[in-house]
Order: C-alpha cells, then structure tokens, then sequence
C-alpha cells in the first residue's frame, strides 16, 4: 500500500509550492491580468530555471519524463496561487503530440514548447473543413488563446496544428471574468495546417491533461481559498471572539475540509491511474474533474462570504479564486457533463 | 504513489478470497450477504468459530494470540475479500477490532492470555460500554460509578446504545470512579462480565424496527479487582486509544457493503426505469464518484506513515461516509418510490434499500455526531478556537 507521495514527489511539490508563492504574487498575477492574462517571465522562469515544462513528456522526447501525478503535483500548486500561466494548453499540446504526434511532429514542436518559446493553446472546433492542408473552422472560448503562438485545433477523432503565423489565422480575444486566463475565438480561413498523425490519440491524451489539470488547479484553489479564510477567522475579532470560535462559521470551514480531502484523493486517484493504465482511469477523470470543479467553486464562494465585506472587493484576492474557480467550471465539460459521463457507463444510455 | 498492491500481496488476496467464496458458497451459504447483524445470531457465531478455526479470525494479531501478524495491506486485502465474498458482518466486531486491541496495547500479560483466545475462537463476544444518556459526544460527561470494595469494583449506573449487548458475553465500561471528579478525570476502563445478576440488558427498538443497541443497567454490578485496563482514573487515556483503532482497516470492508447497497439501487433503477431519469442518473453517478473517493481517501490514510502529522484524509473520514451513506439511503427511496415504502413481510421487516434508508439515520450521530465531528475537524485540523464551553 503505497498511496503516499514517493520522497520524489514530496521535493517536487515542496519546490513548485515554493516557487510558486514567492513568484505568483498577488501584485504580479494582477499585472498579467491588465494585459494578456500571462505572467511571461514567471512561466519562462517556469520553464528554463525550473525546468517542469518537460513532465509528462518523455526523456528521449526532449522531456522531463515523469507522469500524470507529477502534472498534477505542478498544477496544484500554480492553482493555489491562481498563477497567470498557460498551462493548461501546455499541458494539454504536448501530451497530444507525445500520444498522437508523428517523430517529425514530435521533433518540430516539443523542443520549443518545453523551452518556453512557444506558447501553445487548445482549441475545440465543432466543424472543421479540410481541402488539402487548407483549413475553415471557428474556435471559440480557447484558453489563452489570444497569446498563443501554436493551436492544436481539435475535432471530433482529428486534430490539426495550425501556428499563429500562418496565413488566414484570426485571433480575437476577449475580456473575460477570470483575467488569469482569458478566452479567445479562433477563426482559420484557408489557414495552413498540419494533420496530427493520429488524431483521436492526441485528442484523447489532451482531454486527460486538460481534465486533470483542471482538477489539480481546482484543488491547489479550494486549499488556498481554505487556508485564506482560517487565518482570517483567526485573528478577525467580532462580539469579543475571534469568529472562527462560532459554530456556524467552524462548520461551513470544516465542510470545506472534508470536500477538500475528497478532492484530493479524487486527483491523486486520477494522476496514478492514468500513469499506471488503469481501466478505471477514465472515470477516474470524470470523478476528479466534476468533484474537484464543484469543491473549488463551492471553498471559494466561501471564501468570499467568511470574509464579509472585505471579501466582496477587487482589492482583496477572494475574487481571483472565485473567478478561477467559476472558470473552470465550464471549462472541458461542466460538472454536470463529467458526471453524465459517469451514470452512461453505470447505466448505459438515458433513451 | 500507487494504486495497486504487490504482486506478493495479491497472491495473498487469491488466497483468502478463494477461500472465503468457499464457504460462502458451500457451508455458509445461508448466512451469506445478511443485512443487518441481528439475524440467524447462533449461526453466525459459528461462522465466527469457523474464521478462527482457519485462522482468518484476527489476522492482524500476533501469531502467539491467534493471529497472523499480517501485514496493514493484508488486513485491507482481507477485510475487501470478506465484504466481496457477502461474508456477514462480525458478531464479535468489538471484540476483534477493539476490545482485543485494547488488551493487545494497554492489558498485563494475564489480561492476554486470559481475554484473547476467547475472542481470536470467536467464543466471546464483546460490547462496548461508552455512550450514557447523557454523555453521548460528551463522552467526558460519565455518570457510571465504580468503588472498589475489598478486592471488586463495584459498579452502578446506565449504559446506553450497547451495540449487540444481548448477544454479548463481555462489555467494557468506562465509569467514573474518583469520587467528584469531572470530565476526563478520574475515569476508569473497566472490563465486565455480562451475564450477572447486577447487570440487566433491554434491547431497544429502533426506527427500523430492529433492536440491534441496547440500554444497559449496572445495579452494584461486579468484576475483580484487576478488571481494568491501565490505571485507575486513566480510563480515558484507554478509550481514546481504543477510538484510534476504529478508524482501521474495517473502513474498507465497510465500504464494500456500501458498494452492495449502491449497486442494490442502480440494479433497481434499471429494472423500474427510474436509471432513464436524468435527475436520478446524476445522483446515482454522484454517489458513485463518492464511493471512489471514500476508497482512496482510505487507502491514502492507511498509507499515511507519518503518525505525527494531523492526517485530513483520516480526520474527516467519519462525516465523510456517514454523510455518504445517509444521502446513499435517501436516493435508494427516490429511486423506489411507493414500492420503498411496503414492508417485506407480516412484520415490520425491510429489504436492504429500504433498510438502509432507515438504519443510516443512525450514521450521522453514533461513534460521534456530524456536528462533533465538524467541531474536531475546526479545532484539529483547522486550529480554529474551541467554541466556549457552558460546564468546565
């Protein structure tokens, strides 16, 4: 029984906590949030210094080796610090190019993507018309899409990299409520793409990033938002208490615990099963990504009411989590989606 | 991290449960998958002797004590078998999980080998003597008395919620025996035998219409003068050790007969058309996304090896399943309709999920209440200020 971080994981979650609390600060998450929604000198330093970019991706790939956990061991804790970073793409791009990707594909892309030189995003298109290379599709709602340089477009079992660059290729991007990742429409007219060598591979291994480095965020945000709250209800004096001694207020605190832990296992659970093949491991990210979105929503909304007043401003960071949290909600399929993916293989089809 | 068990230990799992399925299958075979722990009570003792005569009784003892001295992977392993197998729930529980641990841990070498074959033979069967009417989570609140009279505690009060005390030959009582003493203080850990003129035992009948606890009243009850465990007035130091060894490995056995229930009430909601229902299909997939968890949420607690640090995942396991299993119990009904509400036979007897919705009202408030446990979670886990207290 060895469901316990290995002395490994423990120093790589030790080293990104660490690297992550003094580097994603407040001041400089709300920078990032003025322009494009990216930290570029924390996530090159993410990259070059601290050399993650390559985890999940293997050695004789360029990468850093390492599994789904050590991903999600990352992702946590950019999380916890609502760090403006785009990981997520990332994550999402090269796991599609390290499943589906062709050797060239791999050669071409990887390097430059784990070195910070490319910044990648992924981005869903419901229809996408194919003559020859020359690419028609509407993208919409992809993350950080605006500052991407490469797009892993992805339909259906196919998925095309189109580069910023090309011709034909629009980007528009939007405000958006969480500023830490703002979303973008992708229009490609006649744009110039490459076909993944194997498609429904590369989606799939991009979807089992995605959901799990949601969920691991989402866990790293609930925790924070927690730890935020116990020390205020700590030291915050009302009717001559501190208010973390009133029932009321303990109980909704320690709920959050409970959910938390649930969290916790559901990531770590999903993480391990990915990386050791387990045919529980598509469940398992169903279970983690709609258990683990509703608890980051649910620890931040708490987060806003334990604080009162304060809580509700933009001065103080209960709104980032909020927000964070309320975007990861939608992203990859809501909780609800995640969950009716659950009840069809327990109880096969609703019609 | 890892999920699985080794190689070594899943050659220990083919083992027991081919054994298990055995018997369940064969000579055991109408014990198999009982519900509730009340019924057929003779026969399953006898299952209880047969576990002991295969050594499969208390396997995570020491062999001298009629153990194994298995490993805590094993002891899951074990526990998961047994529940798969539809193995019904322990008799003698107390006794194995908690008395003999107790004994194991804080007894004299005479208390040993005077308590612990008789539970390892599943010859004696214990209860467990804690909550009163009025100290039920104020466990401190103990009004039992104890004085020592010549070389005989002599004891007099009330017990209650004695879980399978009719069927019990021994209880462990915590009682109070410093004269004006209050809360934790001057309690003692004392062990007794049932079935003596000081001691009458009422069952009580509960919501479902079973009596599975009981109250119990000690009226100048006695037990030699070398009964207790630990010293005098050190009996709570005993019962918290003893509430340690509840959070064990009985977690996952428990959770495989949660996985019984559950898919009770997906093979109900196939076969009613209820499983169509889009609501239903949501909370069927929510309750199996909380199982999964709980299972993981034990495997990392009882992978947990630093002892010192406050372990989240085993502080909030209670509120945890119990919650689970009440909204488990609650789905089972929505999902039976007015079919949930029509009683098995003649008497007030219940199938499983209709059972279930019942019994788990109990869940939320036995072994500690939710609102104990959100209070030991705020203070512990949390380190948030105790909420004032009105007596002490």
């Amino acid at each position: 029984m060895e469901f316990v971080f290995t002395e490994e994981q423990t120093m790589i979650a030790e080293t990104v906590r660490g690297f992550f609390v003094e580097n994603a600060s407040s001041e400089r998450t709300r920078k990032a949030m003025e322009g494009e929604g990216i930290d570029r000198a924390l996530w090159s330093a993410f990259c070059t210094e601290l050399c993650l970019s390559g985890i999940g991706v293997p050695e004789e790939m360029g990468g850093a080796g390492l599994g789904l956990l050590e991903l999600a061991i990352v992702a946590e804790s950019a999380g916890a610090q609502v760090a403006a970073i785009p990981l997520l793409g990332h994550a999402m791009v090269a796991r599609a190019l390290v499943a589906g990707g062709s050797a060239q594909q791999q050669a071409h892309y990887l390097p430059r993507l784990i070195a910070g030189e490319m910044i990648a995003a992924y981005a869903a298109a419901p229809a996408v018309e194919d003559k020859d290379g020359a690419i028609n599709a509407v993208a919409q709602f992809v993350a950080h899409g605006a500052a991407a340089d490469l797009f892993l477009v992805a339909s259906g079992d196919r998925a095309w990299m189109v580069e910023r660059g090309a011709e034909g290729v629009m980007v528009e991007g939007h405000v958006t409520m969480d500023q830490t990742r703002p979303l973008a429409t992708l229009t490609l007219s006649g744009a110039t793409g490459e076909l993944l060598a194997d498609g429904a591979a590369g989606v799939a291994a991009a979807e089992q990033a995605g959901w799990l480095v949601l969920s691991a965020e989402a866990l790293g945000a609930a925790q924070q938002a927690l730890d935020t709250t116990v020390a205020y209800a700590k030291e915050r004096v009302q009717f001559g208490r501190a208010i973390g001694s009133f029932q009321a207020y303990k109980h909704r605190l320690a709920d959050i615990m409970v959910a938390i832990e649930q969290a916790r296992s559901a990531v770590y659970w999903a993480g391990c099963a990915v990386d050791e093949g387990s045919d529980e491991a598509t469940l398992a990210l169903h279970a983690a990504k709609a258990f683990c979105g509703d608890t980051a929503f649910m620890a931040a909304g708490n987060m806003v009411q334990l604080h009162g007043g304060i809580g509700f401003t933009w001065e103080h960071d209960a709104h980032l989590y909020f927000k964070r949290a309320r975007s990861i909600l939608s992203m990859l399929g809501s909780s609800d989606w995640h969950r009716q993916q659950i009840a069809g293989a327990i109880l096969g089809d609703a019609a | 991290m890892k999920l699985g068990f080794s190689p070594e230990d899943e050659t220990f799992r083919a083992e027991c449960a081919t054994w298990l399925q055995a018997q369940m299958a064969g000579p055991f075979a109408d014990i198999k998958g009982i519900p509730n722990l009340v019924t057929k009570v003779e026969r399953r003792k006898e299952w209880e002797q047969q576990l002991a005569a295969h050594k499969w009784s208390c396997i995570g003892w020491p062999e001298e004590w009629g153990g194994r001295n298995a490993t805590l992977a094993q002891q899951v392993i074990f526990a998961e078998e047994y529940a798969r197998a539809g193995a019904p729930g322990r008799i003698n529980h107390i006794g194995v999980e908690l008395a003999g641990p107790t004994i194991l841990a804080f007894g004299t070498e005479e208390q040993k080998a005077r308590f612990l074959p008789g539970i390892a033979a599943g010859t004696q069967i214990w209860c467990q003597g804690y909550s009163e009417p009025n100290a039920g989570s104020d466990l401190a609140n103990v009004r039992t008395k104890a004085r020592l009279e010549g070389n005989e505690w002599v004891v007099n009060g009330q017990k209650v919620w004695t879980s399978l005390a009719h069927f019990s030959d021994w209880i462990f009582v915590v009682a109070r025996s410093v004269e004006g003493s209050k809360g934790p203080k001057g309690l003692t850990f004392l062990m007794m035998e049932l079935n003596q003129p000081g001691i009458e035992v009422r069952p009580i009948r509960q919501i479902n219409g079973d009596a599975e606890f009981n109250e119990t009243f000690f009226t100048d009850a006695r037990c030699p003068a070398d009964s207790l465990i630990g010293e005098p007035g050190d009996g709570w130091r005993v019962a918290m050790g003893l509430l340690a060894f509840e959070r064990g490995v009985s977690t996952l056995a428990q959770q495989m007969g949660f996985r019984n229930e559950l898919d009770g009430i997906i093979a109900a909601a196939k076969a009613n058309g209820m499983a169509k229902n889009a609501v239903i299909r949501q909370r069927i997939a929510k309750a199996e996304i909380g199982l999964r968890l709980m299972r993981y949420g034990a495997l990392r607690m009882l992978s947990n090896t630093d002892l010192t640090a406050i372990d989240g995942a085993a502080l909030t396991y209670k509120i945890q399943w119990a919650t689970w299993r009440r909204d488990l119990g609650e789905l089972a009904m929505d999902v039976l309709g007015q079919a949930g509400e029509i009683a098995d036979g003649e008497h007030y007897e219940w199938s499983m999920l209709p059972n279930l919705f019942l019994f788990s009202r109990s869940d939320t408030i036995y072994g500690g209440t939710n609102q104990i446990q959100r209070n030991l979670i705020a203070e512990r886990g949390l380190g948030l200020p105790r909420e004032p207290r009105g007596d002490l």
